[in-house]
């Protein structure tokens, strides 16, 4: 399997986070570590490898925490956030030590491998659990600047890499950003990550304003409040699990009438098919045509 | 050998939170061990919780903490008062124990199978940062059943963490036996590995602070009457809703 540049970048920066913070430990289990390869002979002690043990890799995390590390994990999103989800639970959360978790292969990218090597709840999952920062970058750039941020911190973070992205890199500042303006009473699209590009394409013709977040979770609030106005009509569309933002939305706009549609990976069925993610998003109503019927119904 | 000798004023501390002065200690598998480790092994002190060079105990096996909490008192590390009102809504102490809310406990713990991985983790960060601490963990011979906990015996192996220690207290709680016994399972992959009588505290003592410098170490503390041998015909086979009230 090929590596995306989100995922090439990601092991590029590993190897100056290493060099430049004596704190930054790598955990890894398997996934990851051939290509790291050169960096480990570098910093032996501070790219561990426990092998095919994901329990262990976030165990150790943890652990690496409380010595005062700075444990950076990594491996594909089913196996770091369900498959060791109690130890994200509570050798991370419950001991009140951070980590930051990068995966790879959001939602359907690893759409040839089949449903074990897709998460679509990740975001989910990790949302669910006190205390966390979820960033779903958009391009390898915004990838590049959050891992060096989130690296010299002590926050419990899990970034999501993914095969698609945009063509430019929009800021990783945590807030909404207002993309294509317009009338302030047009409906505002709120595309999440590597979604973005796709939303331009699906709803270019359309008279609707478009925002972008790289972080939605915590959800800038704020400004979804001030780009939405009194009475908001919305779509938040996000590459995983449909709804995902739901409570975060709702609790934002609970003082104001507002008409809110959430576009994602579908919940009801498991699609049991393999082609590439091209597909998977077209039967998930994720490629441009799919968001483009979806909004639509905002305008109707 | 069923028979405790950890001094009465803990034993006294202990049964301000058991509410029975005529419990039995024995019933109270880890505090033998737990003893041992605060008054003779660990370089810990109440003055030091927050010490980076500090030895490190995990209380992997976070059922029944009564017998961590009476030592942890009696080591002055949390007030005496703390132990006459366990688990209620004033109180820091639970029937599992929080890291965030008691000095001296250091992981937060209660379900099985986590408190080896993390050991692992922090033996390993305080390798990396060259420190002199060590960390001692205290598993359950029936915890040993969840899975995590062979992950964690084979990578600190071969990680070689010469400063991590688990002490396998063995009341033959385990559902299903350990064919070859417990200290097998470690040595297999490795580990430096001692059997000794549960409540042998000069055994204890001196086993708990035999390490060596490129192998973690395993101490497998019976305390029932016999060791665990090959033979599993005779294992006693523990009603596990009692796991939780016995220590």
């Amino acid at each position: 399997m090929t590596r995306t540049p989100m995922r090439e970048r990601f092991y590029a920066e590993l190897g100056s986070v290493l060099d430049e913070d004596p704190r930054v430990a790598v955990v890894l289990a398997v996934i990851g570590a051939a290509a790291l390869a050169d960096t480990s002979a570098r910093h032996p002690d501070r790219v561990i490898d426990v092998g095919i043990r994901e329990q262990t890799m976030v165990g150790v995390a943890g652990g690496l925490a409380l010595a005062g590390m700075r444990p950076i994990v990594h491996t594909y999103a089913p196996f770091l956030v369900e498959r060791a989800y109690e130890q994200v639970k509570l050798d991370l959360g419950h001991q009140d030590v951070g980590a930051l978790l990068v995966s790879t292969g959001a939602s359907y990218d690893a759409s040839t491998a089949g449903r074990t090597h897709q998460a679509p709840a990740d975001v989910a999952l990790i949302s669910a659990l006190p205390g966390w920062t979820v960033h779903v970058p958009g391009h390898a750039d915004e990838l590049a600047r959050i891992v060096r941020r989130e690296a010299s911190t002590s926050r419990r973070v899990y970034v999501r890499m993914s095969s698609l992205q945009n063509a430019t890199a929009h800021p990783v500042d945590g807030l909404l950003h207002l993309v294509r303006g317009g009338a302030h009473a047009l409906p505002l699209v709120v595309a999440v990550g590597p979604l973005l590009d796709t939303v331009l394409e699906a709803t270019s013709d359309l008279p609707v304003r478009v925002a972008y977040t790289s972080t939605p979770h915590p959800l800038d609030t704020q400004g979804l409040r001030t780009l939405a106005g009194p009475a908001p009509s919305l779509a938040l569309v996000e590459p995983y699990l449909e709804g995902t933002s739901a409570a975060a939305v709702a609790a934002a706009l609970a003082d104001r009438p507002s008409r809110v549609l959430h576009v994602g990976v579908p919940r009801g069925q498991e699609l049991r098919r393999y082609g590439s993610p091209k597909d998977h998003a077209a039967a998930h109503g994720l490629d441009a045509a799919g968001i483009r019927a979806r909004v639509k119904e905002l305008l109707g | 050998m069923t028979t405790t000798t950890v001094p009465p004023p803990v034993l006294g501390l202990l049964a301000r939170i058991t509410g029975d002065e005529k419990h039995d200690p024995s019933a109270h598998s880890t505090l033998d061990v737990v003893w041992v480790l605060y008054d003779q092994v660990l370089d810990v002190a109440p003055d030091r919780t927050d010490d980076p060079g500090r030895d490190r105990f995990l209380l992997s096996k976070g059922h029944g903490p009564a017998s961590t909490y009476a030592v942890l008192a009696a080591k002055g590390f949390i007030p005496h008062a703390w132990l006459d009102d366990v688990a209620s809504w004033e109180s820091r102490l639970g029937h599992h124990p929080d890291r965030v809310l008691v000095p001296g406990i250091e992981i937060g713990s209660g379900s099985l199978g986590h408190g080896l991985p993390i050991a692992v983790g922090l033996a390993l960060g305080l390798r990396i940062q060259h420190s002199s601490a060590r960390v001692v963990v205290l598993v359950g011979d029936g915890e040993l059943d969840e899975g995590s906990n062979a992950e964690a015996i084979a990578t600190a192996a071969r990680l070689g963490l010469g400063n991590l220690t688990c002490v396998v207290v063995d009341n033959r709680s385990d559902k299903l036996g350990w064919p070859g016994g417990i200290a097998a399972r470690f040595a297999v992959e490795g580990w430096v590995s001692a059997d000794v009588a549960g409540r042998d505290h000069a055994a204890l003592r001196t086993a708990l602070l035999r390490t060596a410098p490129d192998r973690p170490t395993v101490v497998v503390a019976a305390t029932t009457d016999e060791f665990r041998g090959a033979d599993q015909s005779d294992t006693a086979v523990t009603d596990l809703t009692a796991k939780g009230a016995a220590a």
